[in-house]
């Protein structure tokens, strides 16, 4: 359980280069629940797009980058699901028993906040339609189902409008998208169009790929929908409630 | 690269193709209800048929050469002959040998994937035989011309509207036949063909080593097949192997409830040999033909085994919304889907399929669904770190990647190039492709590092 180490911030870098304002989101929330954080600045990638793209040797090189600066570390939290995954699932394979060590550190947000018993303490307000997309390597490759909807739950005003069914991809997949525009672009507008069936006005999510995607794909057929990651939707449902900043 | 730039050519047209999306939604989803309610209706407990089954198929893999041996042994006692085809051209000389032999001008088959592997309709047609397709879905993507778009359910992508159609035009029914009057027309068109033709083909959906192929279907065309010609020819892959009847109580049910949501399918045949001395029905020769192509190359490689698993329920495919988006043909594969996308590669060469790895969001949707858990997704994984460990002369994506390594060991490296990226962001604009430009996200002003420096979030 929770040390008395400060808590790592492990920053996937989407959200370094383009949205740092989803980690500043996370960072929020974290201190209004009591948590002290800290954050390594040499850290850059876990490696994930090169294995994904089947390029073995450059992802143990940055893989390896990411153990030496995260060593110390006794717990990481990192708003994405997929990142997480990366660690906790493939370094193994990837690194041996270094990999093993810093798969066992990793956590992913939503995750994070059941296992630290915070869920409880979210207090705020979001008075919105909303529908949660959870990422395809939250839910299959760390069994994250439930815990970010009770998340949501916590906060006074939301509706959930979800969907029915199995979570779908919404077509991101690293550099899949790049090299399957086409069928990464129709796959977003199926899923897209799930959320619109199912009456959501904002949709949830906890990974900043699906995130990007998803934004690029309202873009593209001029939708006015809303897709935030679940921290920046917590810190907008947290910011003016009095209970979110007692704890 | 001709069957890449294929891929990429058709499954573009079809991701655009939003008529086409809505009739394969539609129909794939009127069988995730069927599967999922008979998962519940039929099982206390799914997960634990799934992975019974897994160790069931691994006893076989283990075992496989001997158990094949045994089927060989157990079914020629019966009267059945066993040849051995190492690859799809053995196979087809085989058959072409079999019929000349015998002077067969007209045959009759069954569904079966393996035959579309060997690619046996070709072949006949080259040899002047004539063929009829015997199933209801194969028959109408025989008449179009087409190949089956879907493992299971080859007629997939095509409406009752379309198949009225089609029957319309090459069977001369009213163009605005129901589906009962559609089934009636087929089978008039088929009911004559058993009794005339020289001999049929079918494939096997199970071998028994105890000496009997098994065979499930839904229409009866498959054992009027098999049983009313002089000579029943089985194509089927090695891994087809189960040991013994009683595993067909947790294989039968698995394979339906996964194929096509029923708890059983209508006919399930257990042949054991061609007619025997004092009985009436059956064909006089029964051959089998148990087809490699590829097969023991896979089973060769430890990580790739167990995709030797399978049992061509068609579940990968219906689960995995690259399929849903670009149909089964853009593959140009016998095995669409994820299957195809795993077995492929070591079947026909990675060079050449290698892009159908990579042409998924690796959603592990199809490992979710598999009956015999077969770790699809992470299968495709493996595949692209072989096809790059394996391939030869300049690769950009390696040159990138390398470059990328070199820049993400570094936080100072990565501020520089970030700086330059910003910069430069217009201009890079302009030079990248369409696709990447215009998933390329913009680069946020500063990074969080940078702003975490500058004292944010404290």
């Amino acid at each position: 359980m929770p040390s008395d180490q400060p808590l790592s911030l492990f920053i996937p870098c989407l959200i370094d280069q383009v949205y740092p304002e989803m980690g500043f989101s996370m960072v929020r929330v974290l201190h209004r629940l009591g948590c002290e954080v800290r954050y390594r600045d040499e850290q850059t990638c876990c490696g994930q797009p090169a294995f994904n793209a089947g390029h073995q040797r450059e992802a143990k090189t940055v893989a390896r980058h990411f153990i030496a600066v995260f060593q110390d570390d006794e717990e990481l939290v990192c708003p994405s699901g997929s990142c997480t995954a990366m660690v906790r699932n493939f370094y193994p394979g990837l690194l041996g028993d270094a990999g093993r060590k810093q798969a066992g550190a990793v956590f992913e947000f939503s995750e994070y906040l059941a296992r630290a018993d915070l869920i409880g303490k979210i207090k705020g307000s979001f008075p919105a339609k909303i529908a949660f997309h959870n990422s395809c390597h939250s839910y299959r490759e760390l069994g994250i189902a439930e815990v970010p909807m009770q998340i949501i739950a916590q906060i006074d005003g939301v509706e959930l409008c979800q969907p029915a069914g199995e979570p779908v991809c919404c077509g991101f997949g690293g550099v899949f998208s790049v090299k399957f525009s086409a069928i990464a672009g129709a796959m977003a507008d199926t899923r897209l169009q799930m959320f619109l069936d199912a009456g959501a006005e904002v949709v949830v999510s906890n990974d900043p790929g699906c995130i990007m995607h998803l934004r690029q794909e309202c873009t593209d057929r001029g939708l006015s929908m809303r897709i935030l990651h679940l921290a920046e939707f917590l810190d907008e449902a947290m910011a003016d409630h009095a209970g979110g900043r007692q704890v | 690269m001709k069957t890449k730039s294929e891929f990429l050519r058709k499954a573009a047209v079809k991701a655009g193709d939003k008529i086409h999306r809505a009739k394969i939604l539609k129909a794939i989803t009127t069988y995730t209800g069927k599967v999922e309610g008979m998962k519940s209706a039929q099982y206390h407990d799914w997960q634990q048929a799934r992975s019974l089954a897994a160790q069931t198929k691994n006893y076989v893999l283990r075992h496989l050469p001997d158990l094949l041996e045994q089927f060989e042994r157990n079914i020629t006692a019966n009267g059945a002959q066993v040849l051995w085809a190492e690859d799809a051209a053995e196979a087809r000389e085989h058959i072409r040998r079999i019929f000349r032999e015998r002077k067969v001008r007209k045959v009759v088959k069954s569904k079966s994937m393996t035959t579309e592997e060997i690619e046996v309709n070709e072949l006949l047609g080259g040899e002047g035989i004539e063929v009829l397709e015997s199933d209801l879905g194969e028959l109408i993507v025989q008449l179009a011309g087409e190949k089956p778009y879907h493992i299971v359910t080859p007629a997939m992508h095509k409406s009752r509207q379309d198949i009225a159609a089609l029957f319309h035009e090459k069977l001369g029914v009213p163009a605005s036949s129901s589906a009962e009057e559609l089934t009636m027309a087929a089978r008039d068109h088929l009911r004559s063909a058993y009794v005339t033709a020289d001999a049929g083909i079918t494939g096997a959906n199970f071998l028994l080593a105890e000496g009997a192929i098994v065979m499930t279907e839904n229409e009866g065309n498959g054992r009027l097949t098999m049983s009313c010609p002089p000579v029943h020819v089985v194509i089927a892959g090695i891994e087809k192997i189960l040991p013994a009847m009683e595993n067909l109580a947790l294989f039968l049910p698995l394979l339906t409830t996964s194929g096509t949501g029923q708890q059983i399918t209508c006919y399930n045949s257990v042949v054991r040999g061609p007619r025997a001395a004092g009985e009436q029905d059956g064909p006089q020769e029964m051959i089998v033909i148990l087809l490699d192509n590829g097969r023991s190359a896979m089973y060769g490689e430890p990580e790739f085994q167990h995709a030797l698993r399978c049992i061509r329920c068609g579940a990968c495919l219906n689960a995995c919304p690259v399929y849903r988006t670009v149909g089964g043909h853009a593959y140009g594969t016998t095995y669409q889907g994820p299957i195809g996308s795993v077995i492929t590669p070591h079947m026909r060469g990675m060079a050449e399929f290698s892009h159908l790895s990579s042409a998924s969001s690796l959603c592990g949707a199809c490992t979710q669904v598999c009956p015999v858990q077969i770790d699809l997704h992470h299968l495709l994984l493996k595949n692209r770190a072989k096809a790059t460990e394996e391939k030869r002369g300049v690769d950009l994506w390696q040159v990138g990647f390398a470059g990328w390594a070199r820049v993400m060991t570094s936080r100072k490296r990565l501020e520089g190039v970030r700086r330059l990226a910003v910069a430069g962001e217009a201009s890079l604009r302009v030079i990248l492709p369409h696709a990447l430009r215009k998933r390329l996200p913009l680069p946020a002003k500063k990074s969080f590092a940078r702003l975490w420096q500058e004292g944010a979030g404290r």
